[in-house]
């Protein structure tokens, strides 16, 4: 026990090496003074702001501690960012769900929608900002529906491709069982597809992320992505990058969650202890 | 009438540029509880002739019936259970769900599909693994499941497409003296396709050859031998040596149209 703790003490350590030297060249170089500080802030006046960012703006008084640690400017940023994410997501994965296991299950629907599909596809949702503006004006309803864009394509492509790849095996065992086309599909095309709609799922809450700060950034006034673009505005670079650091964080914490969903809903599954 | 009687089967696939007769002028008769193997080389069409019982894909012409009834093999049904060579198994679904999901299907209470369930788990020594998942097993437990969950279904018939093809020789072995003991226990029809002449002798009531494309009946023989069956005795190899003359045969067709380049399956 004692020499696996210490592998996995070594193998932390060893994990924090790279970043530690970049933070350290770049407070040194930050402190030689050729760099204007406004251009580049020094880690260490980001991770000052960072820490403002993070604190609550009032001092304690009454009412809920709780609700007192979070109502800072950045859990209010980020509370507002993640919330446009999982809705939009929502909206686009239930949109996509259901057409990409018909398209999937039917040739004909395929053969209807595919041809409109594979045009739209393409399409950066980003791209769709300006409509987005003409048809819902400023604020939520335009992120959404950016946001919703940015997951309904990898959704509706995976499961397309994931119910289209079942192994007709399975097709074969189930019906001479007696399965009819309702346990068919409940009980075997979707969950032969899960891993590929589940990637599609992991790729669709990604671009759902992009999405949102891009968004942020023309449509509305709070939120990560607004909170960088004001920060330009001011000229403080240390809040812009403070941001940044927010934004990496919280995606990395949602692909920590769809691993772990994944590797729930897909304990079957060979392999999945590789991931 | 026989138990399963197959009259005048004829099975012609599409291919590009026309058509190739898969299954010729096939006539079998088999008794109710009889074991039957279907022996022949790739391509003589034995597992298209199973496939066409099972209702995956009936025939071009004539008629399989099953207890006088010709319609029963047009779909794919639990009267006639099937066992795979690449197991089938489902992936998603514990031992225990996969082995109850024909009685699942068939609305069974939960009472019911667990207690059968776990008597056929406990007859194949799987109970303890009820909870695990198929990649979680060997090659011989996933095909023993299999069996399992095709005995569920109490199908009168089990077909069996070289069930054992992808076992190394002892497991296979083994799964032969199970395979023998089950039947002997529920007295199924059992229709077994398979490549390996020891095999057919060492299990079947009655082997029938199949030829070489088209693939047709080249010669019924009845397997005489007590069970079980020595296969190292004399007889067993007096009747190998027959049967290897016969597919023989037939695998040098398959291997002079091979190498001319014609299609293969």
């Amino acid at each position: 026990m004692g020499a696996s703790s210490l592998r996995a003490i070594l193998k932390l350590a060893s994990g924090i090496i790279i970043p530690a030297v970049v933070v350290v060249l770049w407070q040194m170089l930050a402190m030689s003074g050729w760099i204007n500080p406004q251009i580049l802030p020094a880690p260490s006046q980001v991770a000052v702001k960072w820490w403002d960012y993070l604190s609550p703006t009032a001092p304690y008084t009454t009412g809920s501690y709780a609700s007192w640690l979070v109502s800072g400017e950045l859990p209010h940023d980020a509370f507002a960012s993640l919330s446009r994410v999982l809705g939009g997501f929502l909206i686009g994965t239930l949109l996509a769900l259901p057409l990409g296991l018909l398209m999937g299950t039917s040739n004909r629907l395929y053969g209807l929608f595919n041809p409109l599909v594979q045009v739209l596809r393409p399409i950066p949702p980003i791209a769709y900002i300006p409509l987005a503006i003409l048809w819902f004006g400023l604020g939520n309803p335009p992120a959404f529906f950016l946001i919703s864009i940015g997951a309904f394509f990898p959704v509706l492509m995976n499961t397309i491709a994931g119910v289209r790849h079942v192994d007709g095996i399975y097709l074969r065992a189930a019906r001479n069982l007696g399965a009819g086309q309702m346990t068919l599909f409940r009980r075997v095309i979707v969950p032969a597809a899960m891993p590929y709609i589940l990637t599609g799922m992991r790729i669709g809450i990604g671009t759902a992320f992009i999405v949102v700060i891009v968004a942020e950034m023309i449509a509305v006034n709070n939120g990560l992505g607004y909170r960088i673009t004001e920060a330009r505005e001011y000229l403080w670079s240390d809040k812009i990058i403070a941001g940044m650091f927010t934004i990496g964080l919280l995606g990395l914490g949602i692909d920590f969650f769809m691993t772990g969903l994944n590797n729930w809903l897909l304990k079957w599954h060979r392999g999945i202890e590789q991931n | 009438m026989a138990f399963i009687h197959i009259e005048n089967v004829d099975k012609r696939f599409p291919v590009p540029g026309g058509e190739v007769l898969a299954l010729k002028n096939i006539n079998l008769d088999i008794a109710e509880g009889e074991f039957v193997c279907l022996l022949g080389p790739s391509g003589c069409g034995k597992s298209t002739l199973l496939n066409a019982i099972a209702g995956f894909s009936p025939p071009t012409d004539g008629s399989i019936a099953i207890n006088g009834n010709a319609n029963a093999t047009r779909f794919p049904g639990p009267d006639r259970g099937m066992v795979f060579q690449e197991y089938a198994l489902f992936p998603w679904m514990t031992v225990a769900q996969n082995v109850g999901f024909g009685l699942e299907i068939k609305r069974l209470s939960k009472a019911a599909i667990s207690a059968k369930v776990d008597m056929l788990l406990r007859k194949f020594n799987l109970y303890e693994f009820r909870e695990r998942f198929p990649k979680d097993l060997s090659g011989g437990m996933c095909q023993r499941v299999a069996i399992a969950r095709v005995l569920a279904l109490d199908s009168p018939v089990m077909l069996m497409d070289e069930p054992f093809g992808a076992l190394d020789a002892l497991t296979r072995r083994t799964l032969q003296d199970e395979l023998l003991r089950i039947w002997d226990e529920f007295r199924k029809t059992i229709i077994f396709v398979t490549h390996s002449i020891e095999e057919s002798i060492y299990l079947a009531d009655r082997v029938a050859v199949m030829t070489y494309r088209p693939g047709a009946i080249k010669r019924e023989l009845r397997i005489a031998l007590p069970r079980p069956r020595d296969t190292a005795s004399a007889e067993f190899n007096a009747l190998k040596k027959d049967i290897a003359k016969l597919v023989m045969e037939e695998q040098m067709r398959y291997t002079e149209t091979e190498i001319k380049g014609y299609g293969s399956d």
